[in-house]
């Protein structure tokens, strides 16, 4: 008959020998094994102090971009909410008042933007539903909290700061979105 | 009795008090430390360096617990359980040589009083699990007395053959005639192996932990205590394991005595020191090799616990008997 897979083995039932029987050999061999894992290097990772690194294209929270000059990009659209298969992004959106040109790019915006980060399954498909390039994942993680209520971001959390120094760069993730239909043709 | 003797014996009672009581904390943290090392982890690390302070909040963390009695539980008995089995468990620790002048009691019959309160030592695990009024508590209670009226047996024939060997049951007397290199393993390798088997069966350790088996019997014979009566009995089983190795290293490891150590030649106090770190490194490493078989081997079937005591070590323990006493007629 042919073998349904290569790792198969024969397994005899004949009576165990007087040493087997004893147990003591296969005892001390079985210490053996514990000491020997006794002198190996620990895997652990500690974590307050040690950090693993992150891939660069991680995927974790959300940032919403602004442009160049500082206004938001996101215009409340909603094809981010329509991509999300969890259905964790709320907004409303508003129209943009005279004088509000340098924080808002389109003409309209997001007046609220929430995204539920216990919804959320960071799949990244907002970022490639998004038209416009305002919302990206980052590396960062999302910290746990005492309150549901706590995990819904809302724009305060998720928009970008003005300054340079708060600015969030996602270069490498905007590489891998824009060139997102090479990878996946040949990963 | 003179006063400087009972000052003497005092100061010894006390500070092997507190050495057993610091190692058997300590034996907490190794436990874990070692169980941690063995399967590739880092262990307590959390709480001072190398999480040496980890006994100390542990401690804290019992006395800080709720104190706990069931409503159904017979309450005297129930707290009388765990102080007995610490009063055991402390209290065989009397008579064991831990240099040529550090002894708390020179008994003539010392071994036998170590067999004498290792078989009282169940009872504080049999009033606690009876006292609780728990199904799960009782089968516990029950385990631990059978198993040790069976190990027992074992135990006290293997026993029997270092004292034909010796001549006599003084603990003392047994780790002189070991001087140098002349350890009882040597002509007791059987009665070693046999010995420690059963002292872990005694001290209720894995493979032999079936009192209290966490996975069967949630706990066993402690399920319904908390607080500081639970860390007494934790505290207690660490205890007689440390004992226990000093009795095995004692009886078979030379005691105090090391190959090219002649302490009559020494300064008294210096030697008894030596002495005193000799046997404490002793038992120790055989306390190292207590938790070591906790973390390799799995627990015994009921079946199999009472078919290996009965049938394959008392048998074993009788032959080992027999050819001791056949051995010291012909060439002793």
């Amino acid at each position: 008959m042919q073998k349904l897979t290569n790792r198969s083995k024969v397994v005899s039932q004949k009576d165990m020998s007087f040493l087997e029987k004893a147990y003591v050999p296969a005892i001390l061999s079985g210490m053996g094994i514990t000491l020997k894992h006794f002198f190996k290097k620990k895997s652990t990772v500690a974590y307050p102090e040690q950090e693993r690194s992150f891939s660069p294209v991680y995927r974790g929270r959300h940032v919403l971009k602004r442009d160049d000059k500082g206004a938001e990009r996101c215009t409340a659209c909603g094809l981010c909410a329509v991509a999300c298969p969890a259905e964790a992004i709320t907004m409303t959106a508003a129209e943009r008042q005279k004088g509000e040109e340098s924080l808002y790019r389109e003409e309209k915006y997001a007046a609220v933007y929430e995204i539920n980060m216990l919804r959320c399954i960071f799949c990244g498909l907002c970022e490639e539903a998004c038209p416009k390039e305002a919302i990206f994942l980052t590396p960062n993680i999302t910290p746990a909290y005492y309150d549901r209520q706590d995990f819904v971001y809302g724009k305060d959390m998720l928009v970008e700061g003005i300054a340079p120094e708060d600015r969030v760069d996602v270069s490498k993730r905007q590489f891998w979105r824009d060139n997102l239909e090479s990878t996946q043709k040949n990963p | 009795m003179p006063l400087y003797l009972i000052i003497e014996k005092s100061v010894l009672v006390l500070f092997l008090f507190a050495v057993t009581m610091g190692v058997a904390a300590y034996s907490t943290w190794a436990e874990r430390k070692i169980a941690a090392f063995l399967q590739d982890r880092l262990g307590p690390n959390r709480a001072g360096v190398f999480g040496l302070l980890q006994p100390l909040a542990d401690g804290v963390k019992m006395f800080m617990k709720e104190e706990f009695i069931p409503s159904n539980a017979e309450k005297l008995l129930f707290i009388a359980g765990p102080g007995l089995f610490m009063f055991t468990a402390l209290m065989t620790g009397a008579v064991i040589p831990w240099g040529p002048n550090l002894q708390i009691a020179d008994l003539n019959i010392g071994i036998l009083y170590v067999l004498g309160f290792v078989s009282v030592g169940v009872y504080g695990i049999m009033i606690g699990g009876w006292a609780s009024n728990n199904k799960y508590s009782l089968f516990g209670a029950i385990r631990a007395s059978s198993q040790m009226i069976s190990y027992e047996l074992a135990m006290g024939l293997v026993v029997i053959a270092i004292i034909m060997l010796t001549g006599s049951l003084d603990l003392k007397a047994i780790a002189e005639q070991q001087k140098g290199f002349n350890w009882n393993i040597i002509y007791q390798p059987f009665g070693f192996l046999i010995y420690c088997i059963t002292a872990l069966a005694e001290c209720n350790r894995a493979p032999f932990d079936l009192p209290e088996c966490e996975t069967e019997l949630i706990g066993g014979f402690h399920t319904e205590y908390s607080s500081m009566k639970l860390g007494f009995y934790l505290f207690a089983e660490y205890i007689n394991m440390f004992i226990s190795a000093a009795v095995i290293a004692t009886l078979y490891l030379g005691g105090y005595n090391m190959p090219g150590l002649d302490y009559s030649a020494m300064n008294p106090i210096v030697g008894n020191a030596i002495a005193f770190v000799v046997l404490f490194t002793k038992t120790l490493l055989g306390v190292f090799v207590f938790i070591w078989v906790r973390w390799t081997l799995p627990r015994f079937r009921y079946d199999q616990l009472m078919h290996l005591g009965w049938k394959i070590l008392i048998p074993l323990a009788i032959l080992n008997m027999l050819l001791t006493g056949a051995g010291v007629l012909i060439f002793g």
